[in-house]
């Protein structure tokens, strides 16, 4: 019915996005065009792609289109499903905030930073992950997938001219291609397999593959996804190149791009691949609970404001993935209706998540541009300057932390209660383990609540503690209704989970066959509900309006106090000490000291203080302070896989001589071997 | 609809009337169990009452947290309050939440109030945020673990259907997983109420202050509506243990007698509660600060083999 709108609005957003990236670099020379360009052309391709989404959800049943392309195996073609339509509202949300915010936000770059080039790039990716979550055949998806981690890489090396950014964008592009290794062998095996490069194709494979071949598929694929989700420990790239990247693309990379692992997983997992190894999805769920506490711990040991967010990414993924896994691992146990409930978990998560890290991240780029600084010992009392910017991060610090009656609680619920519902279906002892990961699940809530209090505080609170931080502004009107706009939303689904959850219903039903919404909403469509095991119930919207209703009869109470006995400003008492200044404020660091100290096994803190005194070492001149944790999986695990591979390059020299004598044999040689043994027929 | 108000109103005037009596109550008994006179029961409402009369001194460096955060303390305490069966199973918003909720609606106000710790710029606030955040966020996966025992065991997280399947089973505290599962609540209990051997409430000796160093700032009405919110906490984290393992006098219908006989049961609950953390607090010293972990460690033990034992019985 709604077959030519859906077609029409994701061939008009694709046209945007294409448009946007030409007329954008055809503009270069004129910045204030070119910028206008690109965030118009971004907003109307996000305006389109999210409507045309809505209409690919509603609609339920899969859109195909193909056009042969003449190459063999090869072939334009196009699946819109519900999956596909949720991943799109998913990058329609931040994107449509994104393009808002950059009318300001590439101001700063007029006259210094080609705009035009930035824009071409910035449509690339968005197009290419358009292409990413609707491409129905093979190669298509991998040339999508790797045009977006090129042109992610310009985007990420985008202030070329700083060494450390220069290294992160590298190291990007190393892993990026590892993964997109991963996925072309993966691939490669299903092609040959099947004899077709459709997805559609591979579905009847199900039945077909051995079991060594479903392993080897199933390791290939989530090894391939899940260094593009910043997996640990797959994810030493994503905090180095996440923060250096201007601060609208880390909203883009931590938003959205790394959620294309995510949808690769579900993808290829639960739709494609037909079937998945038994073991599978307590490797995912084992997998999720590491990430999710690792990241969160390393986040708290960092002072600069976007690699903080940065691991902070890891942490989601890591909770995604808790769902993602618990899904798995009910449909093998033939549990379909829990695992959908799993999935519902896992992708509302996905979605609340892009909507609050965008948010976050866009909000530490206003304070990037007010004050030119990433490291948060050099911010605080930016509230009084910055007031909007500072209520918008703090909705999505709250949010991020899970807490009440927010999105970010809500699905993060929905994953508890997964877990719990887990120890009662699955048998066997390992059933305790779910719980178990709820206690994870808890702790990393907790500790991510520790972090935004640290993010949040340090850096909008408080005095003032360098100078980068006192004489700012707020951030242009533009980059704050981008922001509100994603608040809104951090809002909206939190105190509106119960309306939302439908959505998911086309979902579930085309991967899983089940419908969960009506299961999982009671209460006159107010109170989100567990669905069928275990009976608890929640309603972010009641929580909300009780703690304004409670808070209501405190006010009034302070008010009387207030009126009759008075209220003024003073100096802070701080024990009696006088005089407090910047200096003596507590920073992020000496906040996070105690976490420290209570992980040092994890971290291996080393910290150095050399004081320069004149007579008595009590009263030193001059004192240097130096602390660092070990980086441990950059420094156990990548240095020496960097080491081997310069050994075996190095010895690989020897029979690259350049003597084209030694090239023509190579060839030689090849083509023999390969007519004696490639072609069989 | 008019039920579930007027059982609300009257839970809150219980919530906001017994927990400064609770307070009040240990404050008597801990100074009796050290040969002191101490002050009488009442004197957390007379401390109440008398901050409301105060004039209010904000720090000039505060901003809008500074204000907002005992308001949401107050707000999130008396909110969860409301979901946890008091006098009888049923509780008047156990439908709007569960016991993931009230976990994280506590942690919801913790978070204002050392956003609000850090707001003054003062040292003394930065340590106490740092050290509440942290020690709460060591303690909170053994208290899941913990919860999770008994919610797993009545097959919901929703504090009233917990009550009921409790009150099904009266003796059901005997069994092992209860007693581990009671144990481990009964540490974290103890580090959420920032008592002795973790916190000190008593004192404002800055090397040991975690909770008192983050409220150094508030002063009249703020202060009252902090301490209220903290011994309301401390109330609805004492009547999640004592109604979830021991339900004895909780009915799950409405007369006035059947209401009597709880109010009565859950009294003497709470008071037996409270001896037992009054003896903990004067039989131990303060830990170092470094050194609560490790107990909060045999709290995530404790709660695991809880978890591990529902298999054997």
């Amino acid at each position: 019915m709604n077959m030519p709108a859906l077609s029409t609005g994701f061939a008009l957003s694709v046209a945007a996005y294409v448009a946007g990236a030409f007329a954008s670099l055809a503009c270069w020379r004129k910045p204030v065009l070119a910028r206008r360009i690109c965030c118009s052309a971004a907003l109307a391709g996000a305006g389109l792609g999210g409507l045309t989404s809505v209409l690919g959800i509603l609609r339920g049943t899969p859109v195909a289109w193909s056009v042969p392309s003449g190459v063999p195996l090869f072939a334009y073609s196009f699946s819109y499903d519900a999956l596909a339509g949720f991943f799109n509202l998913a990058l329609a949300i931040p994107v449509a905030a994104v393009s808002i915010y950059s009318f300001g936000y590439l101001k700063a770059f007029e006259g210094k930073r080609n705009i035009g080039l930035f824009g071409f790039l910035f449509h690339l990716v968005l197009l290419s992950l358009t292409i990413t979550f609707t491409a129905a055949n093979a190669f298509l998806f991998l040339i999508a997938w790797e045009v977006m981690a090129l042109a992610a890489y310009g985007l990420v090396t985008f202030y070329h001219e700083d060494r450390e950014t220069r290294r992160s964008g590298l190291l990007y592009v190393i892993m990026a291609h590892i993964d997109a290794g991963c996925l072309l062998l993966g691939f490669a095996l299903l092609i040959n397999a099947s004899g077709s490069a459709e997805f559609a194709s591979f579905r009847p494979l199900a039945a077909q593959l051995n079991s060594g071949q479903q392993t080897a598929a199933f390791i290939l694929f989530f090894l391939g996804f899940a260094i593009k989700a910043g997996v640990i420990p797959f994810h030493v790239w994503l905090p180095a190149a996440h923060p250096v990247a201007p601060s609208n693309v880390s909203a883009l990379l931590s938003g959205i791009v790394i959620k294309t692992g995510i949808y690769g997983m579900a993808r290829i997992f639960l739709d494609v691949l037909g079937g998945v190894p038994p073991w599978a999805g307590l490797l995912v769920l084992l997998v999720g609970v590491v990430s999710a506490v690792l990241g969160v711990l390393y986040a708290l040991m960092e002072h600069d404001l976007k690699r903080l967010l940065a691991y902070h990414s890891i942490e989601n993924i890591g909770i995604i993935l808790m769902g993602l896994g618990a899904a798995l691992i009910f449909r093998v146990a033939g549990h379909p209706m829990l695992a959908a409930v799993a999935l519902v978990a896992a992708m509302f998560h996905t979605l609340n998540h892009a909507i609050f890290k965008s948010l976050l991240f866009l909000g530490a780029g206003s304070v990037l541009h007010s004050t030119g600084t990433r490291n948060m010992e050099e911010m605080g009392g930016l509230i009084r300057p910055m007031p909007v910017t500072a209520f918008c991060f703090l909705i999505g610090a709250i949010a991020i932390s899970g807490l009440p009656p927010l999105n970010g609680f809500a699905s993060e619920w929905l994953t508890y209660q997964t877990l719990l519902a887990g120890f009662g279906a699955i048998s066997g002892l390992r059933r305790i383990l779910f719980p178990l990961a709820g206690s994870m699940l808890a702790l990393t809530g907790a500790l991510a609540a520790a972090c935004f209090v640290k993010a949040f505080g340090i850096t909008f609170l408080a005095l003032p503690r360098g100078a980068k931080s006192r004489n700012v502004h707020e951030a242009p009107r533009t980059m704050l209704i981008g922001m509100g706009w994603l608040t809104l939303s951090c809002a909206a689904l939190g105190l509106g989970a119960t309306w939302f959850l439908p959505v998911f219903d086309a979902m579930t039903e085309q991967l899983l066959g089940q419908r969960v919404a009506a299961n999982l909403v009671t209460g006159h469509g107010l109170v989100l509900s567990a669905g069928m095991r275990t009976s608890g119930t929640v309603s972010p919207l009641v929580i909300a309006v009780g703690l304004i209703v409670l808070m209501v009869p405190a006010a009034l109470l302070v008010a009387i106090g207030v009126k009759r006995f008075g209220r003024k400003r003073g100096p802070v008492w701080d024990c009696g000490l006088p005089g407090l200044s910047e200096e003596n404020e507590y920073t992020a660091t000496a906040f996070s000291k105690a976490l420290r100290m209570i992980f040092s096994v994890l971290y291996k803190p080393r910290r150095e203080i050399q004081a320069v005194f004149d007579v008595s070492p009590y009263f030193p001149k001059e004192i240097h302070f130096e602390s660092e944790i070990e980086p441990t999986f950059e420094k156990r695990l990548y240095a020496p896989l960097q080491e081997f591979i310069f050994r075996v390059s190095s010895r690989m020299r020897t029979i690259q001589a350049g003597s084209i004598h030694a090239y023509l044999a190579y060839i030689f040689v090849t083509l023999v071997l390969l007519l004696l043994f490639g072609v069989r027929k | 609809m008019t039920e579930v108000l007027i059982n609300s109103a009257l839970q809150l005037v219980l919530l906001l009337l017994v927990a400064p009596l609770l307070s009040g109550m240990i404050k008597a008994l801990k100074a009796r169990l050290q040969t002191r006179r101490g002050p009488g029961i009442l004197q957390s409402y007379r401390d109440i009452l008398k901050l409301l009369r105060k004039g209010m001194v904000i720090p000039e460096t505060a901003s809008w947290i500074f204000s907002a955060a005992p308001y949401m303390v107050f707000g999130t305490a008396t909110l969860v309050g409301l979901m946890i069966p008091m006098t009888t199973t049923h509780a008047p918003f156990s439908l709007f939440g569960g016991v993931l909720a009230v976990v994280y609606l506590l942690a919801l106000g913790r978070f204002f109030l050392a956003l609000g710790g850090l707001d003054t710029g003062s040292s003394f606030g930065g340590l106490g945020s740092s050290r509440e955040m942290t020690i709460s966020a060591i303690a909170e996966p053994a208290m899941m673990l913990a919860i999770f025992t008994v919610a797993l065991g009545a097959n919901s997280t929703n504090l009233s259907e917990m009550a009921k399947v409790a009150v099904g089973q009266s003796w059901r505290f005997l069994a092992p997983s209860q007693m581990l599962a009671f144990a481990a609540l009964f540490i974290v209990l103890i580090a959420e109420t920032g008592r002795i051997p973790v916190d000190n409430l008593a004192t404002h000796l800055e090397l040991t202050m975690i909770h008192e160093a983050m409220i150094l700032e508030y002063s009249g009405p703020y202060l009252a509506l902090i301490e209220w919110g903290a011994s309301i906490k401390q109330l609805v984290l004492m009547t999640l243990l004592v109604n979830t393992f021991f339900p004895f006098g909780l009915s799950s219908d409405w007369t006035l007698q059947t209401i009597g006989v709880g109010l009565a049961f859950y009294l003497v609950k709470l008071l037996v509660l409270a001896c037992m953390i009054v003896l903990v607090e004067t039989s131990n010293a303060k830990l170092r600060l470094f050194r609560v972990p490790e107990l909060l460690m045999v709290a995530f033990i404790l709660g695991a083999l809880a978890l591990i034992s529902t298999f054997l019985f």
